[in-house]
């Protein structure tokens, strides 16, 4: 299994950002997520964030909304994700499962864990669980051995910065706005000096998300941070495309120009 | 006490912790509430919170909130022995608490009020809101002309066409509004919605929550703009009745008007405490709204709470023929109550409630807003097991003018 602490430091080897993307587990269909997942890291993505389809995806814009209607209307379940997280780990990409709290929460927390653990998932990211909350959580991941990932954001003060790191493993997640989940025109300013005051308060790599969607985008944010997090950009291809080949055909070819952009720091 | 024409003292705002009943620095009220947000809304939520905590120890908030209360929404409010009304209830003695009398129909404009304060403390120019049968998206759009806030209400396709009239006094009122085709396209898909703007706009913007329900501190902020109908309440019994009620009943959906009546009686531990949830077309249909009564511990809408939920934590739809009921979670200091015995909640279905609105209007010549007469009809089956020796107050906790495209399709009319 390939875990965020390989890739981050073959990443810096090799004088590079790590290049990570999302997809929700069961679209555009339960095998087509494997697929997708793999044609990405074909074309140099490291890490993988499968997205755990959830009824009330409150931080996220209307591509991945429609994506996670699609796949929750193909009846998608938390062993689906597993298995979808054992096929993209099978490519050897370290693979993340990104969710909500309560999904995790109404599994048993435990449970999650071990079995995240046994499809060969290197840990997790949870947009809406703040320090004050995760106990719990960075518990069980501890004894399954998986990795804790949360979210700074342009709005964190020094005292909530380091209050998240200080529950982080493998990376620190660095929204680069303040808003939901969508590729924008450009990345935002505020983006490079969250990274800065993140790295004042830890050693783990810091990873920028929200808004990137080109390969210029990326190179931008690769020159100031240790990964670049591409989600809304893959699935808006995969949703328009007229067919499963063509849409792997897109994904692919983003991945590469992105995967090209993280080399350009 | 009231003193100097007043009717809010800051003990009345706030409770002052006089019962107990407060969350805890986290916002937990025991297991429940907190905050389960994004990390970006943190420093909001503890903006919105420091200048609750200093505004509600400041004389001169509670006299500007006291004033509007008074001078705007029509406070006091009065009770009605309802006679006519009681003979239903085993001859219990109902008496009703009329915030269908208030400003724009309904309880909500005490929470909107104090929020709108709040926001101008905040420096905040832009309110949003979510809206489930249109009253709080009524009352917000109401209190953001008072004050000239731009506002955007975040409504539910599905409401949007269930009440129409609000949606058109929303816009008279000169608010935006918003209508969501996502997921349910009702109450809960507007939150979502709302928290999504909130997020994007934080700097500009307050969210005037319109329930007991979200991260801290929501659930007390509106509880405690919320509490002056039980403050009144409890002194207008001993007035009118001489003692306290055997009983008291609210509708519960995020439960706002519930812990407004509730929250003074909570030291009274004689005084029965009752909500209702809706039951739509009942609990075996699958249809309903029973989050108290018939669903388990989650998380929605940044709070730990009860949640209608399936095994694995996605959210289920609820059902209520009142919007404003229609929601699959509830305010955690419900949840707390629930499970610390103090209160005890039930369900009520459609037809109950519609019996109960009905029965209202024909016996006393009131019009009772469908989601308190989900109350009305739970008052009616208490003071069948209470007997006549009972006193019931119930939170008449809007009108049901807003309600009567719905009547004419059930009642045929």
């Amino acid at each position: 299994m390939t875990t965020l602490q390989d890739v981050f430091a073959k990443a810096k080897a090799e004088n590079r950002a790590a290049l990570i993307g999302y997809l929700p587990a069961g679209f555009p269909s339960k095998e087509g997520a494997v697929k997708a997942a793999a044609a990405i890291v074909e074309a140099g993505c490291d890490v993988i964030e499968i997205g755990l389809p959830y009824s009330d995806p409150l931080m996220d814009g209307p591509t991945i909304q429609d994506a996670v209607h699609v796949a929750l209307s193909q009846g998608t379940r938390i062993a689906d994700v597993m298995r979808t997280v054992e096929g993209v780990a099978a490519t050897g990409a370290a693979t993340l499962v990104m969710t909500y709290w309560n999904p995790i929460d109404r599994y048993g927390a435990d449970r999650f864990a071990r079995d995240l653990a046994s499809a060969g998932g290197t840990g997790t990211i949870t947009p809406d669980l703040t320090p004050e909350e995760a106990e719990p959580w960075r518990v069980a991941s501890a004894e399954a051995g998986i990795d804790t990932v949360f979210l700074v954001a342009p709005s964190s003060t020094p005292d909530r910065i380091k209050a998240v790191v200080d529950c982080c493993t493998g990376f620190v997640y660095a929204a680069s706005l303040m808003g939901i989940t969508g590729a924008r025109d450009s990345v935002n300013a505020a983006a490079e000096g969250l990274v800065a005051r993140t790295r004042a308060h830890t050693d783990l790599p810091v990873c920028v998300g929200l808004g990137i969607g080109n390969g210029r985008q990326a190179a931008e944010v690769a020159a100031y941070a240790d990964g670049v997090i591409v989600g809304s950009a893959f699935i808006r291809l995969l949703l328009d495309a007229p067919d499963e080949a063509s849409g792997l055909a897109a994904v692919r070819k983003l991945a590469a120009e992105l995967a090209e952009g993280v080399r350009q720091r | 006490m009231a003193h100097d024409g007043t009717i809010l003292t800051a003990a009345d705002l706030a409770g002052n912790g006089t019962y107990g009943n407060d969350p805890d620095l986290r916002g937990k009220f025991g297991i429940f509430g907190g905050r389960y947000v994004p990390e970006a809304l943190i420093p909001a939520l503890d903006e919105v919170a420091q200048t609750y905590e200093k505004a509600k120890n400041d004389a001169s908030f509670i006299r500007e909130f006291d004033h509007l209360l008074r001078t705007y929404a029509g406070r006091p409010t009065t009770l009605t022995d309802v006679p006519r009304f009681s003979e239903e209830a085993g001859g219990a003695r109902v008496i009703l608490k009329r915030e269908d009398l208030t400003h724009t129909g309904a309880h909500k404009i005490n929470n909107v009020l104090g929020q709108a304060l709040l926001t101008k403390r905040l420096g905040k120019k832009r309110v949003i809101a979510e809206t489930g049968a249109g009253q709080h998206g009524v009352a917000t759009a109401t209190a953001a002309a008072l004050m000239g806030l731009e506002c955007v209400i975040y409504m539910g396709a599905v409401d949007c066409e269930r009440q129409a009239l609000n949606v058109a006094r929303m816009k008279l009122l000169g608010a935006t509004v918003v209508p969501v085709h996502n997921g349910s396209k009702t109450l809960k898909d507007a939150i979502n919605e709302a928290f999504r703007d909130w997020v994007t706009n934080v700097d500009s913007t307050h969210y005037l929550f319109g329930t007991v329900a979200g991260p801290h501190p929501f659930p007390e902020i509106v509880r405690d703009f919320a509490r002056i109908i039980g403050v009144e309440a409890r002194r207008q019994m001993l007035e009118l009745t001489g003692q306290l009620p055997t009983a008291v009943c609210a509708a519960v959906g995020g439960g706002s008007n519930a812990i407004g009546i509730f929250h003074a009686f909570i030291g009274d531990r004689d005084v029965q405490i009752h909500g209702y949830e809706a039951a739509g077309r009942g609990l075996e249909s699958g249809e309903h709204a029973l989050t108290l009564t018939a669903g388990s511990v989650g998380v929605l809408h940044g709070s730990r709470t009860y949640v209608l939920q399936d095994d694995e934590g996605q959210t289920i739809e609820s059902h209520s023929i009142s919007a404003g009921l229609d929601y699959p979670g509830v305010g955690p200091e419900h949840a707390w109550l629930k499970d610390s015995g103090r209160a005890t909640y039930h369900g009520v279905t459609d037809d109950e409630a519609m019996a109960a609105f009905s029965l209202l209007a024909r016996t006393e010549g009131i019009i009772p807003a469908i989601e308190s007469s989900h109350a009305l009809a739970g008052a009616l089956k208490l003071g069948q097991e209470l007997g006549p020796e009972a006193t019931i107050l119930v939170n008449l906790s809007g009108r049901g003018d807003k309600d009567m495209g719905t009547a004419m399709k059930y009642f045929g009319l």
